[in-house]
């Protein structure tokens, strides 16, 4: 235990009315590292990735970023914080008012009010970096694909060169080939920055290439943490069954109960 | 199920929601007074929400102008009041019905678009992109349109109650036979000050509503795009009522004490 957590969720828990999503979540991300937490739909991976940047609030437990408590934080001061953060959304999230450019700039404009023309710049460099020529910073975001839409959004996410970075399903709904793309997009970047990364996906291919790290959520617990490789060989019934995708097993898909 | 129940937890949605509505109005407030004021994006919103709806809100304001001389001509001639037209559309139009007819035409407009764009951000995660980014969404979003709407009201309304006497002037010298001298002259020594400048005053009123009740709506959509939908339909009907309910309030006010 050396360094400070770069992020520590503790007894973390959300409740919508009497809908219990997150029930207990206890999850360390260390700096530097490229955690994934794996887990299928609607387990409430999204939901934890909104808790941890205060875009919903937990029901009670403690979440911790570089040692500090923000689940109490004024809305100034989750500014601040947020600073440190890079998002990727599941939809990419684009701002379809702007350009493309306008969008990946948008932290440096906004956030840092650097002048136009120089953001430009960098965001145009942050374009080339995902693949994207400076062309493409003057289309509107809807005259994208998927799959170029997740590269803009992972320009934006890293613009301002966040020391922490989020994924949500980087990979879904796109062809594996692609898929395989943004993931090494992912890993170069990420690297790159020396930023530490948190993802969710229930994509086994993607968490394989991101992950140096992985847990597991189920009905909004994490029930196991371990190193990449040790996934495979774990030896626990659920992980075994979501790495190897069964439909028996002791998890019960709701439609099966039902 | 028993009716008290029933009562009681429609009481109680009802109240969340006054709640809500309070609290955001309370954020949007304070959003459009703390910097940073976007200059920018205020100007876009109000060539969206003003220049834009110029046409709507002139050609409304002209036939209302217009049926309003008509009927007073009509009305009056039962008690040889009809040489009154000029001197009653000056005031209709200007106390009421230039600021309550282009309150509704701009919330049909702008508070649906306004609660459709600010609905469709929040259901495709752009508003919780924008708080990551670090840009608060009421200062970014809400004010903007607020300020905008505020300003742009009054000048749209200055626009319509001189479209709306020119209406009344036409009907009158066209088909009602009045002299045109004549109709000017009384419509001008007749108005005063303050009969334009209430109804300016209740327009920025409706302009704040228009544009708050179109960003709560969107705001609060959830749902995809049926959740837009409701949003953008809520924002109409919300900032319609809320305008007459406003317009009764301020006329009592202004025109009783
Ligand atoms: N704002 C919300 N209000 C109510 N329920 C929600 C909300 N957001 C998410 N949920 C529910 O929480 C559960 C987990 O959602 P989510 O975290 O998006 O799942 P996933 O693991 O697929 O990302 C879902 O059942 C969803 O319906
Ligand atoms: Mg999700």
């Amino acid at each position: 235990m050396a360094e400070t957590p770069k992020i520590e969720l503790r007894d973390m828990h959300k409740h919508f009315g009497p809908k219990k999503v997150l029930n207990g979540i206890n999850l360390t991300v260390e700096k530097g590292h490229s955690m994934v937490v794996i887990g299928g739909s609607g387990t409430g991976k999204s939901v934890m990735l909104k808790c941890i940047l205060g875009l919903l609030h937990p029901t009670s437990g403690s979440v911790k970023v570089d040692g500090e408590e923000v689940t109490q934080f004024s809305e100034r001061e989750r500014e601040q914080v947020l600073k440190k953060f890079g998002m990727l959304f599941q939809s990419a999230a684009l701002f379809d008012s702007l350009k493309v450019w306008e969008n990946v700039a948008f932290a440096l404009i906004q956030g840092e009010n650097m002048p136009r023309a120089k953001a430009r710049d960098i965001a145009i460099e942050k374009l080339a970096k995902v693949g994207l020529s400076a062309d493409v910073g003057e289309l509107n975001p809807a005259e994208l694909s998927g799959g170029m839409q997740k590269r803009v959004g992972l320009a934006r996410a890293i613009a301002h060169d966040p020391e922490i970075v989020f994924f949500d399903e980087p990979t879904t709904g796109l062809d594996p080939i692609m898929a395989d793309v943004i993931n090494q997009l992912i890993v170069d970047t990420v690297k790159d920055m020396g930023a530490t990364a948190l993802s969710i996906t229930h994509d086994m291919a993607s968490a394989r290439k991101i992950a140096d790290h992985m847990s597991m959520i189920y009905k909004g617990e994490i029930i196991w943490t371990g190193l990449a490789e040790e996934v495979d060989t774990c030896g626990n019934p659920y992980v075994d069954q979501f790495v190897h995708g069964r439909a028996e097993g002791p998890i019960q898909m709701e439609v099966l109960k039902a | 199920m028993n009716i008290f129940a029933l009562v009681g937890r429609a009481v109680l949605i009802f109240l969340g929601e006054v709640g809500a509505l309070s609290r955001f109005t309370m954020r949007a407030v304070r959003a459009c007074f703390a910097p940073p004021i976007y200059l920018r994006l205020i100007g876009q919103q109000m060539l969206r929400i003003g220049y834009f709806s110029l046409p709507v809100v002139g050609l409304t304001a002209f036939f209302t102008g217009g049926v309003l001389a008509l009927q007073i001509y009509i009305g009056g001639s039962r008690f040889n009041a009809e040489g009154f037209v000029a001197n009653i559309v000056a005031i209709g139009i200007t106390r009421e019905l230039g600021p309550v007819i282009a309150g509704l035409m701009v919330a049909g407009r702008v508070s649906a678009a306004i609660a459709a764009e600010i609905g469709t951000m929040r259901v495709t995660e752009q508003i919780d992109a924008l708080v990551t980014l670090s840009t608060n969404p009421f200062k970014y979003l809400v004010a903007p349109r607020i300020i905008a709407a505020v300003i742009s009201m009054p000048l749209l309304v200055l626009i319509a109650d001189i479209i709306g006497i020119f209406g009344g002037f036409v009907v009158g010298t066209q088909s009602l036979g009045f002299n045109p001298m004549v109709y000017i002259g009384n419509t001008v020594d007749f108005i005063e000050t303050s009969d334009v400048t209430s109804g300016l005053i209740k327009s920025a009123v409706f302009g704040f509503i228009i544009a708050l009740m179109g960003c709560y709506s969107g705001y609060r959509s959830m749902g995809g795009a049926q959740g837009v939908g409701r949003a953008t339909t809520n924002a109409v009907v919300a900032s319609s009522i809320l305008i007459l309910a406003a317009n009764y309030l301020m006329t009592s006010i202004f025109f009783t004490s």
